[in-house]
C-alpha cells in the first residue's frame, strides 16, 4: 500500500515537471522555430517581431457542432489573406494566420483567444459564430486590449470597444424585415425560434415592433436547438393561421421544420415564413424543393449585384470548388479581413489602439455594396435585402433599403424599444 | 492518514512519501515563477478539473456509484460565483443580460448574491444539497447501477433546460460573463490571477488531503465495501443508503468548489458547461488517469486537459483525432488508467523476483 503511494506520488512528480517543462519550454521554442513547428501548420510560434510577417488570428469552430458553418468563414478570411498577401500584404508585410479550434465549446474560445493574443500576440483575431463564443471572448479582448472582428448578424444591445462587428445587428436585419412583412405579407405573426439567446431577443424586439406597428402576435414557440419533430407545432400553426411566421430556427432544426411543413402540405403559397439563418449554404444542406418560395433577410446574397461580388463569387469557387456557395456570413469574414487590412494601412500600424482610430468612419467596396465602419459602435452600415428563395437554390431579391442603414445596435432610434435598451 | 503518518515510525519509504507530497506541493506553488501568465492560467483552470476528479472518485472509484451527473454540480457551484462576480461588476443593479430580457428589479433570490461569502458558501452547500435530494430518494430505495446512472443524466437534462429557458435570470444560453472584480481586486490583472492560482492549489492539496483521510478512515473502508459487495455490507448490519448519501453530497460539494474556481479562471459559466458532453468527460479524466486512486484521477484530469489544448493548438483540424488515439491506448494498455502503469510495471517485476509481501496490493 504505502509502496504504491510512493508510485503514485512520483507520477505526480513526473507528470507536474513534464508539464512545467511544456509550458517553459514553450517560450524558448519561440527563438528555434524548427521543423516540427512549420509541420504543424499556421502554428509557428516564431513570434511576433520576425521581419515582414504579421499574424492574425483566425478562431472559428473547426469541430462539434459549430464546425459545419464556420469552416466556411474561414476560407472566405484565408482566402481574403491570400489575395491581400499576393498583392503584397499590408504595411509591405505578409499577413500569416493562426487558425485555433474554438471546438464548439465556449470556453475554449476564450482560452484560445487569450492565447492568440497573449502566446503568439497577433494583430488581431477573425473569428467566433455563436453569441456565447462572442461573450466568452469579449472580456478576454477588453483585458487584454486585443482586436476581435465578429462576422456573423446577432441580436445587438452590445458594443464593445475592442470588437467590430461586420454582421447585421437587429435593425439592419430583423427590425426591416418585420416591417416589410407588415406591409407586404400581413399582421399575424406567428413567432418560431431555437432556445437560446439570439431568437428570444430576436423575438422580444419582435413583439414590441408588433405592438408598435400594429402587429399581432398569434403565437410563440421555442424548441431546443437539434429539435427535429415539429408536427405538433405545424398543427399548432394551422391552428393560430397566422399570415406570417418569424423563423429564428437554427441549424439541424430548419431541416426538419421546412420538409414537415411541406409534407403537411403548406407551401410558400399558403404561408410566408422569413428566415434569418438559412443561408445559401442551408438551403443546400435543407433542399431546395421544401424551400422554394420561402424569404429570408440578410445583407448580401451570392446573386447580389455588384461588380465586386461577381470577382469574390468567382474568386471563391475557383479556390474552393464550383459546388461552393457564398452566403452572407461568409462575405462578413472576408469584409472583415479587408477593412482591417486598410485600417491598419491607413494607421500605418498594426497597435490595436491606432487601427481603431484609423478604422473610423472607413469605406470599402464589399461584395455586399459600400460599407462603412461606425466609428461610435464599430458596427458596419449595410443594406438590408429580402430574398426569396429560387429553384436553383439562390436568392431573388425582392427588396432592399436602397442605401446603407447606420448601425443602431441598441436600437435607440426606435421609441417602442425602450423597454428593451440596458438601463444605465 | 497524515496523522497516521506522523504517528508511525518513518521508515525509508514514507520518507520517499512525504518527499514526494512535498516536492509536487513545491512545484505547484513555484510555477508562477517558471510560466507565462497565460500558461499560468490554463494550469490553474486544469487543477480545477482535477478537484472535480477528485470527487468523482471519491464516488465512483471508491464507492462504486458512476455519475454522469457531476456537469451540474460543477455547474451550480460555478454559477453561484458567477452571480456575485456579475453582480460585483454591475454595481448591484440588474446585469445586463435581465435587461435585455425585460427584468428591471433585481430577482430576490439574486440579492443575496452580493456578498462574496454567502455565493462561496452556496456554491457548495447547493450542489451538496442537490446531491442529498437525489441522493435521499434513489440509495434508500435501493436504485443503483445504471439506473441511478440514467437519473443523474435526465438531472442534467433538465437543469440544462431551466438554465436556458429562463434567460431573464440566467442568462440563457450565453450563461453569465463580463466580470470586473472580486472582492474588490481587478479580476483581469495578473496579480490578481496569481493570488487565484494559489488559492486552487491550496484548494486541491486540502480537498486531496481531505479525500486521502475519507479514504483512510472506518467511513472509507465501508465505502469500499459498498462497491465490492453492497448486500454483503448490508447483511453485516450497515445501511449503505446513508454511506452512499454522504459520499455523493461530499463528492457534489467538492465539485461546487471546483466550478468556482473554474468561473474564477475563465470568466464565464454557461449550460454547455454543464452539460451532459461535459459530465461525462469528467468521469473520463477519471477513467483515464485510473479510477480508485486519488493521484490517478487529478492527473488524469490535468493530462487530458492539457493534451487537449496542446493537440488542438498544434493540429486545429485533426486535434480530435489525436484524443481519441490517446483514448484508445489507454483503453488497450492501460485498463487501470495511467497511475495503473506504475502498478503493471511493479507487478512485473515483482514476479521475477518475488519478495517477501508476496501478495499484490488491493487496488487501493
Amino acid at each position: 500500500m504505502k509502496k504504491r503511494m510512493f508510485y503514485q506520488f512520483s507520477l505526480l512528480l513526473v507528470a507536474v515537471t513534464i508539464v512545467l517543462a511544456g509550458c517553459g519550454g514553450n517560450n524558448n521554442k519561440t527563438a528555434s522555430t524548427n521543423g516540427e513547428t512549420d509541420k504543424a501548420t499556421n502554428t509557428a510560434n516564431s513570434g511576433s517581431n520576425a521581419e515582414g510577417e504579421i499574424k492574425v488570428g483566425i478562431l472559428h469552430s473547426q469541430s462539434g457542432t459549430m464546425a459545419i458553418s464556420e469552416v466556411s468563414v474561414i476560407d472566405a478570411e484565408m482566402m481574403a489573406i491570400d489575395e491581400i498577401n499576393a498583392a503584397g500584404g499590408v504595411l509591405g508585410k505578409k499577413i500569416v494566420p493562426v487558425l485555433e479550434d474554438g471546438a464548439s465549446d465556449w470556453p475554449t474560445f476564450a482560452e484560445k483567444a487569450r492565447k492568440l493574443i497573449s502566446e503568439d500576440k497577433v494583430a488581431t483575431v477573425f473569428g467566433g459564430w455563436t453569441s456565447a463564443s462572442r461573450k466568452a471572448m469579449k472580456p478576454v479582448f477588453e483585458e487584454l486590449n486585443g482586436l476581435l472582428w465578429y462576422p456573423v448578424q446577432y441580436e445587438g444591445l452590445e458594443s464593445s470597444p475592442n470588437i467590430f462587428y461586420t454582421g447585421a445587428t437587429t435593425n439592419q436585419q430583423i427590425v426591416p424585415s418585420v416591417s416589410w412583412l407588415l406591409e407586404n405579407r400581413g399582421k399575424k405573426f406567428y413567432l418560431l425560434g431555437s432556445d437560446y439567446v439570439f431568437p428570444r431577443t430576436a423575438n422580444l424586439v419582435i413583439k414590441e415592433q408588433l405592438k408598435a406597428e400594429g402587429g399581432e402576435l398569434v403565437g410563440e414557440e421555442y424548441t431546443p436547438l437539434g429539435h427535429t419533430d415539429y408536427s405538433t407545432l405545424i398543427s399548432k400553426i394551422k391552428e393560430a393561421k397566422p399570415d406570417v411566421v418569424y423563423n429564428t430556427l437554427n441549424g439541424d432544426s430548419n431541416v426538419a421544420f421546412f420538409k414537415q411543413l411541406k409534407d403537411a402540405g403548406i407551401t410558400a403559397k399558403d404561408l410566408t415564413t422569413l428566415s434569418v439563418s438559412v443561408a445559401e449554404e442551408e438551403i443546400r444542406g435543407i433542399g431546395v424543393d421544401v424551400l422554394e418560395g420561402h424569404l429570408a433577410a440578410w445583407n448580401y446574397y451570392q446573386t447580389t449585384d455588384t461588380p465586386a461580388n461577381k470577382t469574390f463569387v468567382e474568386n471563391y469557387k475557383k479556390k474552393y470548388g464550383d459546388e461552393r456557395v457564398t452566403a452572407d456570413p461568409i462575405e462578413a469574414g472576408y469584409t472583415a479581413v479587408y477593412l482591417w487590412a486598410a485600417a491598419v494601412e491607413k494607421a500605418g500600424s498594426v497597435e490595436v489602439d491606432k487601427v481603431k482610430e484609423a478604422a473610423k468612419e472607413l469605406e470599402w467596396d464589399a461584395p455586399e455594396g459600400k460599407v462603412k465602419i461606425d466609428g461610435a459602435t464599430q458596427h458596419i452600415y449595410k443594406t438590408v435585402r429580402i430574398g426569396e428563395v429560387q429553384a436553383d437554390g439562390q436568392f431573388k431579391e425582392l427588396w432592399n433599403s436602397g442605401e446603407a442603414v447606420k448601425p443602431d445596435p441598441y436600437l435607440k432610434g426606435y421609441d417602442w424599444a425602450a423597454s428593451i435598451q440596458p438601463t444605465e | 492518514m497524515l496523522m497516521r503518518i506522523q504517528m508511525k515510525k518513518f521508515t525509508p519509504q514514507r520518507i520517499w512519501i512525504l518527499i514526494a507530497y512535498t516536492a509536487a506541493a513545491a512545484a505547484l506553488f513555484s510555477a508562477p515563477l517558471f510560466v507565462s501568465d497565460f500558461r499560468l492560467n490554463l494550469l490553474a483552470k486544469f487543477l480545477a478539473f482535477a478537484i472535480v476528479a477528485l470527487g468523482l472518485d471519491l464516488i465512483w472509484g471508491f464507492t462504486g456509484i458512476l455519475s454522469l451527473g457531476h456537469g451540474i454540480f460543477f455547474g451550480l457551484g460555478a454559477y453561484a460565483m458567477a452571480m456575485y462576480l456579475k453582480l460585483a461588476a454591475s454595481g448591484g443593479k440588474p446585469p445586463d443580460f435581465m435587461g435585455w430580457s425585460g427584468l428591471k428589479e433585481l430577482p430576490l433570490f439574486w440579492q443575496p448574491f452580493q456578498n462574496f461569502w454567502f455565493a462561496v458558501a452556496m456554491g457548495i452547500a447547493i450542489p451538496a444539497f442537490l446531491a442529498l435530494v437525489l441522493g435521499y430518494f434513489t440509495f434508500r430505495n435501493r436504485i443503483r447501477g445504471v439506473y441511478f446512472t440514467i437519473l443523474t443524466q435526465a438531472l442534467v437534462i433538465i437543469t440544462t433546460t431551466l438554465l436556458i429557458g429562463q434567460q431573464a435570470f440566467t442568462g440563457g444560453t450565453n450563461g453569465i460573463t463580463g466580470y470586473s472584480t472580486v472582492l474588490g481586486y481587478s479580476i483581469g490583472s495578473p496579480e490578481t490571477k496569481r493570488v487565484l492560482y494559489y488559492v486552487t492549489v491550496a484548494a486541491l492539496i486540502a480537498i486531496f488531503i481531505f479525500c486521502r483521510y475519507v479514504i483512510g478512515s472506518r467511513f472509507g473502508k465501508v465505502l469500499r465495501a459498498i462497491r465490492d459487495g453492497e448486500n454483503r455490507v448490508r447483511f453485516i448490519g450497515y445501511n449503505p443508503a446513508i454511506y452512499q448519501m454522504v459520499v455523493f453530497t461530499i463528492s457534489a460539494g467538492i465539485a461546487g468548489v471546483a466550478g468556482m474556481l473554474f468561473v474564477l479562471h475563465v470568466g464565464i459559466i454557461s449550460p454547455s458547461m454543464l452539460g451532459i458532453v461535459p459530465s461525462i468527460e469528467m468521469v473520463l479524466w477519471v477513467a483515464i488517469g485510473g479510477r480508485g486512486t486519488l493521484v490517478g484521477a487529478a492527473l488524469g484530469a490535468i493530462l487530458m486537459n492539457w493534451a487537449k489544448s496542446e493537440f488542438s493548438t498544434a493540429y486545429p483540424q485533426g486535434w480530435l483525432f489525436f484524443m481519441g488515439l490517446l483514448f484508445v491506448v489507454v483503453v488497450v494498455f492501460l485498463p487501470k488508467g495511467v497511475a495503473g502503469l506504475i502498478g503493471q510495471i511493479k507487478f512485473r517485476r515483482k514476479r521475477r523476483e518475488p519478495n517477501h509481501e508476496g501478495v499484490r496490493n488491493p487496488a487501493v
